[in-house]
């Protein structure tokens, strides 16, 4: 959870390289809260990519988030406002957090959820604007930092690991992904993604009543 | 569109497209949460995901030229390393960064 504040400066001391004022950082960790997107973002902004693209890219980028949201549809009750701030703080850290711990005693399990959402926007709120203040204050070398976004993955990866232990989604989703590197490069990740749960699905229908 | 239009033109859409993906499961598929695919889905989508998007991070390597990616795969295996023995998050993904920097910005590998 505390991996959000120096993730987040690490973002902030890359978005405010681009030359926009530091409390753009706070706004997009406020409205946007997508780490990876927003990462990515600074790719995009650098080459004043045009809207649809952005749109193409945030929708392929978090298209897992459809099924992290598929996974917890049991899990949230809350109603209102409540539920719908749980949803749209289902970051990958928030996902990862509510499916690996439980609530302690007697703790409502909806609240639960609500707390580690909000703390983690608060840590990721304070990492981007510390991030963005300090790059715009000190003048930092920052080549490299993007390496952060492949270590937060692979850290992810691990976490999913450990608690699938099955080698076949990790398989399906390496050919995909070479598949839509070798054929696509810059574009692969929605050729990638689709071609892995494609394969997902016909892996269920073969194996007939797993699940 | 001047750049701080542009950039707050570019920071909605994301917002809307980062909740539109948040938000779809619950709207369109909740009463089919039961079913044995999205279960299944469920289940085995984010691993598969989230070793796409380790490739998609690493796409810009050519391993045909000089470092041969030594520096992203060097880096990786410490932050894989150190995850699988420690877990701590904020030291895996902080020594990996911290050593892939120095490399980039010393060339020490180039």
């Amino acid at each position: 959870m505390f991996g959000y504040v120096p993730l987040g400066m690490a973002f902030g001391i890359l978005f405010q390289d681009l030359g926009y004022p530091w409390y753009f950082a706070t706004l997009m960790g406020l409205f946007v809260f997508a780490g990876a997107a927003q990462f990515m973002a600074i790719g995009l902004l650098t080459a004043q990519a045009g809207l649809l693209e952005v749109a193409v890219s945030t929708l392929a980028l978090n298209s897992r988030h459809i099924f992290f949201g598929l996974s917890v549809l049991g899990r949230y009750r809350a109603r209102g406002l409540k539920k719908a701030y749980l949803i749209f703080g289902l970051t990958d850290e928030t996902y990862s957090l509510i499916t690996s711990t439980e609530p302690r005693g007697q703790q409502n399990e909806q609240d639960y959820y609500l707390i580690i959402t909000a703390l983690n926007q608060t840590y990721w709120l304070v990492g981007c604007t510390l991030g963005a203040v300090t790059g715009s204050l000190a003048d930092l070398n920052t080549a490299g930092m993007d390496f952060a976004l492949t270590a937060l993955f692979l850290v992810l990866l691990i976490e999913q690991w450990k608690k699938i232990r099955e080698l076949f989604p990790f398989a399906i989703a390496m050919f995909s992904g070479m598949f839509g590197i070798v054929l696509f490069r810059e574009q692969m990740l929605l050729i990638a993604i689709a071609t892995a749960i494609v394969v997902l699905i016909l892996q269920w229908r073969m194996s007939g009543t797993r699940a | 569109m001047n750049g701080t239009t542009y950039l707050i033109a570019v920071i909605g859409v994301m917002t809307a497209a980062t909740f539109f993906t948040r938000v779809l499961p619950f709207a369109l598929l909740r009463n089919m949460a039961d079913h044995p695919l999205l279960l299944f889905l469920g289940r085995y989508t984010p691993p598969a995901i989230m070793t796409i998007l380790v490739l998609y991070s690493l796409r810009g390597i050519d391993l045909t030229a000089a470092p041969f990616g030594a520096p992203e795969l060097t880096a990786s295996l410490i932050t894989v390393t150190l995850h699988l023995w420690l877990r701590n998050t904020l030291l895996s993904i902080f020594s990996g960064t911290a050593f892939y920097m120095f490399v980039v910005q010393t060339g020490v590998f180039i």
